[in-house]
């Protein structure tokens, strides 16, 4: 009846899971106690759950990934505790069984689970405001996509509960991850909750591949396009192109460990290293669909706050392009050791080090928008200009992996966990911080607070080079990565420092979440009543802060690449329009939260082996799918007095700023002087 | 596109109709789709590539393959996109019920396929040569088999659209729906293509 679920899956004798598993609970049930009691469920449900705006999608999104960064960084914090103690004699805290299956989740949760959902959030957010459009290409599918990442990201957390989670790392190459060598349910859970979120982001793809391509504003040619739009459509072909080998290589496993297939096993033919070439085929792609988009914050970000247009336009399209191409041929530089043919491997190492080259001239193009621009350095500017320097650091470091013989030397030491922190961590969370600061006011409507923003950056950047530079040196001292305890005691004091960093960044996120409650209190000094609270240069500071449902009372027309900025010079950026129209919007929908949760169903249901469950949330799916397709009365009409009461309330509240020259001195915000 | 006489100099505002043409995205989407699913395929056929040879002392293609068989079953998926582009000609033509005879045939063809498919899988398995037999069957039944759950899926699809078209009549959402589901056939039946040529032919040559 219950497959392999029992009372016994619980880990009662786990007093450290059991710990998070009743904080968690409680937790919930406090969230769920205070939306009961200001009786908000509705408001929940009508306003967001089913919500298909763009907006409000990207805000769920993004809320995800912080929860989701919350516990991914407690992961971190263990493993760094127990490294700190579990040195010589000491064993530290966590039995080997436990160590694994935190760096296991720790991995696959920042990956998947914050980095996609920050990064898919934050185009929700700015990408169609950017473009002039009112939504993205099909609204039903992205609120799709939200609820299947949530599901996923949801078994994640029901994994520490129920059973366990995957001991084979983030990456759970076979045959480790067999069921002969792995009987448990933690790969299954591993397994269905990448498998779930793959095609909730491949959905995402094809969604704002066609939002770019096909919902643009009159005369937004290609190359007038904003980089991050540009680098948001790049990053999307790459999903497109690479998430169908991830969901292929999950399924094989899948039939493999279900069906006692022999793709990846070590008998009857199998070859594990299909499995490792299949999982980088999309694994790489996936670390430049992570650091695009930041690229493209980080650029948006520059130009805005050196007030000047961003130097090189046409060389950052043209070298993020470079990057997209070149990110399907290095895949094998993640198992050099495989030991291909040294032909093999250099072609490989090559191709690694040319990604240097666009990568170059990006940083120098960001160099130059700064050279003899007017800088403001506001929290935005303070993670682009750490990511600059420390992201610098991280890719010299991978170009040195990039040399198959030294990569021989430094593969699976801690030399390698130094490097892709060094470039993932500025390179695509501080991106996605710059990014969240930068266009909170635009989401929510008002700016968040300089000064802990400021300490929480100190923090994290400091914390960051105090917990992963000592990495660098035990990486040369020999000490493999995912050891639950080591004898060796010269390792000792680099990794007391590294868990005092990680501590420091604790304190970064503490800071953070102080900055969070700090500025809902003084939301009102801190309101943006013009929509433009940066002196921005392109379409999306255009709307309201936050926007209007539609976005756009009327759909701009676009001359000039950074068209704000343009329309600005020209004086016109405030001027209302003759009359307004009826507007179109699409209605809200259940069918995504319900399909969401129906996979959920399934996952866990295939996890425990409960067939009859699996099969009934399988139905569920297909029927919540047609019937979705039976209903051909999707939109509503915002009606053109509504649209004029709104944009009433909007002009009042612009007061005074839509009459002023937009050029004036006194517009600017926080002009500083030359430096 | 853009408004430049006299009266609009400097508004920056599009005066066009706002209403972005649903069924040219629709299809468009749905083409950038079908290119994400052909992906799917390529790492299959890849897999297949790499691990067809593997026969681990089990039987090989040449024992198992039934070419005047697989002919017969191929016939029948290409006769159905055959009428399946009829279909699309009747659309065009606004006539609902040669819409839904056309449907019907394609769905009757579809459907031998799929029971042929199933008829020889069985057939494998009940011999002892099913999937977990070797890394060949593994991929064999799996590059197939997803081929067969596609063409599954697109009967469903077509039983759904087939119902729609008889209640709703040919709507333009309905007449999109036709046109997608037309593309899902066409492609499915390129796919097939592919697998008859390396998987089949290949294998017993």
């Amino acid at each position: 009846m219950f497959g392999k679920l029992s009372l016994s899956a619980i880990p009662y004798d786990n007093p450290i899971t059991m710990g998070a598993v009743g904080g968690a609970v409680v937790l919930g049930l406090v969230i769920l106690g205070l939306i009961t009691y200001y009786r908000k469920w509705t408001y929940l449900y009508k306003e967001w759950l089913t919500s298909l705006d763009h907006k409000k999608i990207g805000i769920m999104y993004i809320i995800l990934a912080l929860v989701m960064l919350l516990r991914g960084f407690a992961d971190a914090i263990l493993m760094r505790s127990q490294q700190a103690v579990a040195a010589g004699g000491s064993l530290g805290f966590l039995p080997p069984d436990h160590f694994d299956q935190i760096f296991s989740a720790h991995g696959s949760i920042m990956i998947v689970f914050m980095a996609m959902p920050f990064m898919v959030g934050l185009m929700n957010v700015v990408v169609p405001q950017q473009i002039g459009a009112r939504d993205v290409a099909f609204p039903f599918m992205n609120s799709l996509s939200l609820w299947l990442t949530t599901a996923a990201a949801l078994l994640v957390m029901v994994s520490l509960g129920f059973g366990e989670f995957s001991k084979a790392g983030w990456s759970g190459y076979a045959p480790l991850t067999e069921q002969q060598y792995s009987p448990g349910v933690g790969v299954d859970y591993w397994i269905w909750a990448f498998q779930i979120a793959g095609i909730g982001s491949t959905m995402t793809g094809i969604n704002f591949l066609v939002t770019v391509l096909k919902m643009r504003a009159p005369g937004m040619k290609p190359m007038r396009l904003p980089l991050f739009v540009w680098t948001t459509f790049f990053t999307m072909l790459l999903v497109v192109w690479a998430f169908p080998v991830l969901t292929v290589d999950l399924a094989l496993l899948t039939l493999d460990r279900y069906l006692g297939m022999h793709f990846f096993t070590n008998t009857l033919g199998g070859n594990m290293m299909m499995y490792v070439n299949l999982f980088w085929t999309w694994g790489h792609p996936e670390v430049y669909i992570l650091i695009l988009p930041a690229f493209g914050i980080f650029s948006e970000i520059v130009a805005t706050f050196s007030g000047k247009r961003l130097f090189g336009y046409t060389s950052m399209v043209y070298a993020t392009s470079v990057i997209t191409i070149l990110s399907f041929s290095v895949w094998l530089h993640h198992f050099f050791t495989m030991g291909a043919s040294p032909n093999v491997n250099i072609f490989f190492g090559i191709a690694t080090m040319l990604i240097a080259v666009p990568t170059g001239v990006k940083i120098f193009n960001w160099l130059f928008t700064m050279y003899r621009g007017r800088i403001r350095f506001t929290t935005p500017m303070y993670w682009t200009l750490a990511f600059i320097v420390t992201f610098a650091v991280g890719g010299s470091s991978g170009v040195m992996m990039s040399i198959p013989p030294a990569d021989y030397v430094l593969h699976n030491s801690l030399f390698l966990i130094a490097h892709f922190h060094n470039v993932l961590i500025p390179g695509s969370l501080f991106g996605f911080f710059a990014g969240f600061y930068y266009w909170f006011p635009k989401a929510i409507g008002f700016r968040l607070n300089e000064d802990w923003g400021k300490r929480a950056f100190w923090c994290w950047l400091i914390g960051f080079y105090l917990a992963f530079a000592p990495l660098y040196v035990l990486g040369f001292m020999g000490m493999p990565r995912r050891m639950a305890h080591y004898a060796n005691p010269t390792w000792h004091p680099y990794l007391l420092i590294a868990a005092f960093g990680a501590a420091v960044i604790l304190l970064g996120i503490v800071f953070q979440g102080i900055q969070l409650l700090v500025s809902i209190k003084e939301r009102r000094a801190l309101r943006d009543p013009t929509g433009d609270p940066w002196d921005g240069r392109t379409l999306e500071w255009m709307t309201s802060s936050p926007p209007a449902v539609y976005n756009f009372p009327k759909i701009p027309i676009v001359d000039e690449l950074d068209a704000f900025m343009d329309m600005k010079e020209k004086g016109v950026a405030y001027r209302r329009p003759d009359q307004y129209n009826d507007i179109e919007m699409p209605k809200n929908s259940p069918h995504g939260l319900i399909i969401g949760a129906l996979a959920f169903v399934f996952g866990f249901a295939m996890i425990w082996y409960v067939w009859w469950l699996a099969i009934l949330a399988a139905l569920g799916m297909l029927s919540t799918v047609i019937a979705r397709s039976m209903d051909d009365d999707i939109h509503y009409i915002i009606p053109a007095a509504e649209v004029e009461r709104i944009e009433n309330e909007r002009y009042r509240e612009l007061g005074p700023i839509a009459k002023r020259h937009p050029t004036d001195e006194q517009t600017i915000p926080e002009r500083v002087p030359e430096m | 596109m853009m408004t430049t006489n006299a009266s609009t100099i400097g508004i920056a505002y599009s005066e066009e109709v706002e209403h972005p043409d649903t069924v040219a995205i629709q299809t468009f989407g749905f083409w950038i789709y079908l290119m994400s699913d052909l992906i799917l395929f390529a790492t299959l056929f890849a897999t297949f590539a790499v691990l067809g040879g593997n026969y681990a002392g089990g039987p090989t293609g040449k024992e198992l393959f039934d070419l005047p068989y697989l002919l017969g079953e191929t016939l029948f998926l290409l006769f159905s996109s055959v009428a399946y582009g009829l279909v699309m000609l009747a659309m065009h033509d606004g006539k609902k019920n040669c819409v839904l005879i056309g449907l019907a045939v394609v769905f009757l063809l579809g459907f031998g396929f799929v029971s042929m498919e199933i008829n020889e899988f069985h057939g494998m398995i009940a011999a002892g040569h099913g999937p977990d037999r070797s890394a060949f069957l593994s991929s064999f039944f799996t590059l197939v088999g997803t081929h067969g759950i596609h063409v599954t899926f697109g009967l469903i699809w077509m039983a759904v659209v087939i119902w729609q078209v008889a209640v709703k009549g040919l709507t333009t959402p309905v007449q999109s729906r036709l046109m997608r589901l037309s593309m899902f056939w066409h492609f499915l039946d390129i796919i097939w293509i592919g697998i008859f040529s390396i998987v089949y032919l290949t294998g017993v040559v």
